[in-house]
């Protein structure tokens, strides 16, 4: 299963808004799209002077993707994109952009191997009611849950954020937090397990 | 035989002289300006709006070289527009004067001109950015235009915080009278563009109806 790898998309400047962006297929696919979405904000940056609001820079990236998928030369992006970012005014904003060119708002929203399994875990919960730690603690619940023991490798999870919490700044949890989450998704899993045992 | 060379006002640079003066109020800015436009000595243009739309609720004035300051506001206003249809929402008035200063700097050897860009959005509410030789700051207010200089010490006496759209327009008003009397660029008629979070209007004042100071 491939984990979620963060980064900022934004260059570590100060008067950009950081967004969170994540990323699921051809490693050095994501990078080049990566470049390429950073590029978007700067120059939206240098020419508007404020920073891109977050569905500008996703419809921008979404049309880049598509591009590559017209011409037979070239072989379209193989990687999902998931953007995020947190403003006062606006609020929190999550975009995805898929390697067909497609790119929409979400609540929620899973890339990756395990996807639709992570899918059926998402629409479980009633995201418009949590905080920002309750999440972190599910997202790594489910996480742990859709990693198939058998046929994955072993993982590590990664676990970043932005929002009022930080400010509007894209920051790795912090250890305490995300131990905390860590916590909660392996003792959920074993009570599962439990639960399994009881059947027989 | 002297070479016939034409009246001199034909070959004298077209410059609008000009008062102009961009203020902002609790919840939107006052632009207002002068009317005249002069090359050299000769008056060309008594009664020009200086006040430029950029967007619906963006406005920007224009001082310097008429053609210069003409030019970059079409420019600015043809990429507010594109602007605003792909990030499907009104422009900020940052990105307006961004635009400006961009041109203004990029240019900067080549034009004369001097933008004061002022509007209302829904970030930020009133924003009065002055764009002069490529710089980019925002101030409660701005004058500019030859005019500008007679009027510094009564618009930094007068000023106050927090004044209403009312009183906004009235202190516009007497601004560019002052200054008009005083300044031979800057005469004829007092536009005045008052922009809110409800929608913009256009005024002119005539030169009767102007308010008169202690020499008139």
């Amino acid at each position: 299963m491939n984990r979620a790898d963060p980064k900022e998309t934004c260059c570590h400047n100060d008067v950009m808004t950081p967004s969170l962006q994540a990323v699921a297929g051809l490693l050095a696919d994501a990078r080049s799209l990566s470049e390429v979405a950073r590029e978007e904000a700067s120059s939206f940056r240098s020419n508007y002077g404020h920073d891109i609001p977050l569905k500008h820079l996703s419809d921008r990236v979404a049309m880049y993707v598509h591009a590559y998928t017209l011409y037979s030369a070239v072989r379209p992006f193989g990687c999902s994109f998931i953007l995020g970012s947190y403003d006062k005014d606006d609020g929190p904003q999550l975009y995805m952009v898929d390697p067909s060119g497609i790119s929409h708002g979400y609540w929620g929203c899973s890339i990756g191997k395990a996807k639709q399994a992570a899918k059926t875990e998402i629409e479980k919960l009633q995201m418009k009611e949590m905080t920002c730690r309750e999440v972190v603690k599910e997202v790594a619940k489910i996480i742990y849950i859709v990693h198939d023991e058998v046929k994955d490798k072993a993982f590590e999870l990664e676990l970043s954020w932005v929002g009022e919490v930080t400010n509007g700044r894209h920051e790795l949890v912090p250890k305490d937090v995300r131990e905390e989450a860590e916590k909660y998704a392996k003792d959920s899993l074993e009570e599962e397990d439990d639960s399994d045992e009881d059947n027989m | 035989m002297l070479e016939e060379t034409g009246p001199e006002w034909l070959s004298e640079e077209v410059k609008t002289g000009t008062t102009i003066i961009a203020i902002e109020f609790n919840g939107g800015v006052v632009l207002g300006s002068d009317s005249r436009v002069s090359a050299g000595s000769s008056v060309v243009n008594r009664v020009m709006n200086k006040l430029s739309p950029l967007h619906d609720k963006i406005y920007c004035a224009l001082s310097g070289s008429a053609a210069d300051a003409q030019t970059i506001a079409e420019m600015v206003n043809y990429q507010l527009d594109v602007h605003s249809l792909e990030i499907d929402e009104d422009p900020q008035v940052r990105s307006a004067a961004t635009l400006v200063r961009n041109i203004s700097y990029k240019y900067k050897e080549e034009l004369s001109a001097h933008l004061i860009v002022a509007g209302w959005d829904r970030k930020d509410k009133g924003q009065v950015f002055a764009t002069l030789n490529g710089l980019l700051t925002r101030q409660p207010f701005a004058v500019g235009g030859s005019g500008s200089s007679y009027v510094y010490g009564f618009v930094d006496a007068e000023y106050r915080k927090g004044m209403n759209k009312e009183e906004c327009q009235q202190f516009v008003v007497n601004t560019l009278s002052l200054a008009m009397n005083r300044d031979g660029s800057s005469g004829g008629v007092a536009y005045i563009v008052s922009i809110d979070e409800h929608g913009t209007e256009e005024k002119v004042i005539l030169g009767n109806d102007l308010p008169t100071f202690f020499d008139q």
